[in-house]
């Protein structure tokens, strides 16, 4: 014991000294590089709209229900896309409110989109993402909803199948990309 | 098929930097030797050495060792318990969070301080930017460099030959912080922070949401997304092992885990120190194919992991398949569409390979044998690469345990490169091996048949089993991952899991340098005929084997009523929980 206690000193100055350097000037030299050289990305990639208002963030999704959007993953985060709260549902893959979940989901997602039953539904357009903020969705999640954006939007389905192909990041899709 | 080429990509890259990497780590874990950085940190170093009044070159013998690395755990526990409990009277705080409750902070300041990183709360909702950045991120450095301390100096005893000394605990934490964890941290932080990390100390941001809010009462016309000084806590916490997420959904959040290639970069970053650290192994004793031999058998589990894991998850859920979900989508519950299945599965398998416990994906929502591979790997010991050091000391036991076996076996005295291994060696391996397992099987027993073990279950049937015996393999294999859905902020959980934490990292630690003073007093004894050889084929499959076969042995029973259950009523019933 008499030994552990001769080894407090070194240990109480020891820490003091670490965390002045490893969390006090390691952190504030990071953010002054961030803020400097990389200022946008260090602030959260916000999105200002023509008027000045934050819109959003390039990197977080958000929620959108109306079909002139396309429509994001389901969301576990708070009561959806809450970025204060992310999270996924943590279901396992034989609950049954996870089996409910993506029942109802399925035949919203069907009606909504006039799926018929023969074509399968992709999984990431009824399933929750695991940080509730996913920005992204599958292409082939995008090429089913082109339609009905198409159609709120009184224009072709073709130029909203163009668009999803500009907007389309390596393998999936940004999603915030396309706002109207 | 894209799959095969980033996993051969992955392990390609990973082989390549070893050497560098365990020859850098070799010239600062020698302090005679140079490290190229001393013009930068040299001078901090000194003065680090002249006000804790240690002399540099003045080694400790393994208790002298120990005795320095508890107290120095145990102050920074006490520190982050009062950063916590106070966490409303310090600075930078401008959600106004309050104070942490008795047990979190004894949780958190306990999960911490054992590199482990169990998260009973959600970073974004309860943590102020100060908690993070000192309380926490001070535990991500100096956690990881105890363990790669302890790691140096088991492999200091193994190499030495009638020596009283295994080096000296202050020098190993302060070199390696120094020229280890902090240079790599502030150029990695500066390249997440490219890619989309944050790093700034304003208040959460409220957006307008994009679609306007006459078109759906129901929807909130504002979205809060939470800011703070991420990056420069994540680099450590990837690099060091520790896997405590700035926020909640941890390496899934955007933020957190902006795309392909920042993920890429943070699985790389967790195997990049215990993959250098087996070649400096090799290079101390003086036989680099013991040092490769034992990479071989770390990735050959972790490639084989890696391959029931995604396989397992590309399947998908059949249950969901029925519905019309297309089957070939995979199991996409709980996972980010820019990682996709494949890139999920690896990195639950790096994280759990290592004791990271970072996630990208929500372990708890796995398929069950996609489960089962995270749930395996913690239970062996995290000596899958492992953890920061912890991974290097763990296998070196198994390696002692592998050795004593194949004694027994050919009926000759064990011997370890030129040392014969006695009862005590392996007595006292078998304490490192066996004190995780009594704690991980006991607590999930204990907790499995009382009201606070299942009250606050998110899954119940088999997959409740699993999230109560993920939860103690975690902690005791000191990870830090989670079947999240397990409410465990709670006193009960909260106070058994810490004790479970500080039990497997302590209990291992203190045996580990036992032998490490052990190892280094014995006499070297000329190499014989009858000398097992600790390189090539023979040697990399006993030691997978023992790996296996103990991990097993242990463990299949529990699991069998965990995740294979699960399995088998997932595709031969129509059973719901």
């Amino acid at each position: 014991m008499k030994a552990l206690v001769q080894e407090l000193r070194p240990a109480l100055l020891a820490t003091l000294l670490l965390t002045v350097l490893l969390c006090g000037v390691y952190p504030l030299v990071v953010w002054g590089i961030a803020q400097t050289v990389f200022p946008s990305q260090a602030n959260g990639s916000l999105i200002t709209n023509a008027t000045g208002t934050v819109i959003g963030s390039e990197l977080i999704g958000q929620p959108f229900t109306d079909a002139r959007y396309f429509h994001p993953r389901p969301s576990a985060a708070g009561n959806g896309y809450d970025g204060a709260s992310s999270g996924g549902t943590n279901l396992g893959p034989l609950s049954q409110k996870l089996i409910d979940q993506v029942t109802q989901r399925v035949a919203d997602y069907r009606a909504l989109n006039g799926i018929p039953s023969n074509v399968a539904i992709p999984a990431d357009a009824v399933t929750a993402s695991a940080s509730g903020l996913d920005p992204h969705i599958s292409l082939a999640n995008a090429r089913l909803q082109a339609p009905r954006v198409a159609q709120a939007r009184n224009i072709s389905t073709d130029r909203v199948l163009r668009f999803i192909e500009g907007a389309t990041d390596g393998r999936s899709l940004e999603f915030l990309a396309n706002q109207g | 098929m894209i799959g095969w080429i980033q996993l051969a990509l992955f392990v390609g890259v990973l082989a390549l930097l070893t050497k560098p990497v365990g020859l850098y780590l070799y010239r600062v874990l020698t302090p005679e030797a140079r490290v190229g950085l001393e013009p930068v940190f040299g001078g901090l170093e000194r003065m680090f050495y002249r006000v804790i009044k240690v002399d540099p070159k003045r080694e400790q013998d393994w208790k002298v060792y120990a005795f320095s690395m508890l107290a120095f755990s145990l102050v920074g526990m006490l520190l982050t318990y009062l950063i916590l409990r106070l966490q409303h009277l310090l600075p930078l705080n401008p959600q106004g969070f309050g104070p942490l409750s008795h047990h979190l902070a004894f949780n958190t300041a306990a999960s911490f301080t054992t590199n482990t990183n169990w998260q009973s709360y959600g970073g974004e909702s309860t943590m102020s930017y100060f908690s993070q950045m000192v309380g926490l991120t001070l535990h991500n450095f100096t956690s990881a460099a105890v363990g790669i301390a302890i790691a140096a100096a088991l492999v200091r005893g193994i190499s030495r030959a009638s020596a009283k000394t295994i080096g000296n605990f202050w020098v190993d934490l302060i070199r390696v912080s120094l020229y280890v964890l902090l240079p790599i941290s502030l150029v990695f932080a500066v390249f997440l922070v490219s890619q989309g990390m944050i790093q700034n100390f304003k208040p959460y941001e409220t957006v307008q949401i994009v679609q306007d809010s006459s078109l759906d009462s129901t929807l909130a016309s504002t979205q809060v997304i939470a800011q703070g000084p991420m990056a420069s806590q994540v680099a450590i916490k990837m690099l060091g092992t520790n896997g405590g997420g700035f926020v909640n959904a941890n390496a899934a959040h955007p933020y957190e885990n902006p795309n392909p290639l920042s993920n890429f970069f943070q699985i790389l970053s967790i195997f990049l120190i215990p993959a250098g650290l087996t070649y400096y192994l090799g290079r101390m004793v003086k036989s680099q194919g013991h040092g490769w031999a034992v990479w071989i058998a770390m990735a050959v589990m972790f490639v084989g992991g890696t391959l029931v894991a995604w396989n397992a998850e590309s399947t998908g859920n059949p249950r969901l398949t029925v519905l019309g979900v297309e089957a070939a989508d995979g199991n996409m519950e709980g996972k980010e569409t820019r990682f996709g299945i494949f890139n999920s599965a690896l990195f639950m398998t790096i994280t759990t390979d290592a004791s990271c416990g970072a996630v990208n994906s929500m372990h708890d929502s796995m398929t069950p044998l996609g489960g089962f591979v995270p749930l395996f790997n913690m239970e062996v010991g995290e000596v899958i690469f492992g953890g920061v050091g912890a991974g290097l000391y763990g296998m070196l036991l198994y390696v002692i345990l592998a050795i004593f076996i194949a004694g027994l076996m050919v009926g000759r005295t064990p011997e370890y490169l030129g040392k014969k291994i006695g009862a005590t060696e392996v007595k006292l391996a078998a304490i490192g091996i066996l004190v995780p397992v009594i704690s991980i099987l006991g607590f999930t027993a204990w907790g499995v048949v009382s009201t606070w073990g299942t009250a606050t279950l998110n899954n119940i049937g088999p997959h409740g089993l699993s999230e109560v015996l993920y939860a103690f393999s975690s902690a005791t294999g000191n990870n830090g991952s989670a079947f999240a859905g397990l409410g465990t902020n709670v006193p009960w959980y909260n106070t058994l899991m810490a004790i479970a934490m500080l039990g497997g990292r302590f209990m291992v630690i203190v045996p580990v340098l036992a032998i490490a003073g052990q190892l280094a007093s014995k006499k070297l004894v000329a190499e014989g005929a009858g000398s097992f050889p600790v390189s090539g084929v023979t040697f990399t499959v006993l030691l997978i084997g023992t790996v296996l076969i103990i991990g097993a042995l242990t463990f299949l029973p529990v699991l069998a009523l965990g995740p294979v259950l699960e399995h088998f009523l997932m595709i031969h019933s129509t059973q719901l929980f």
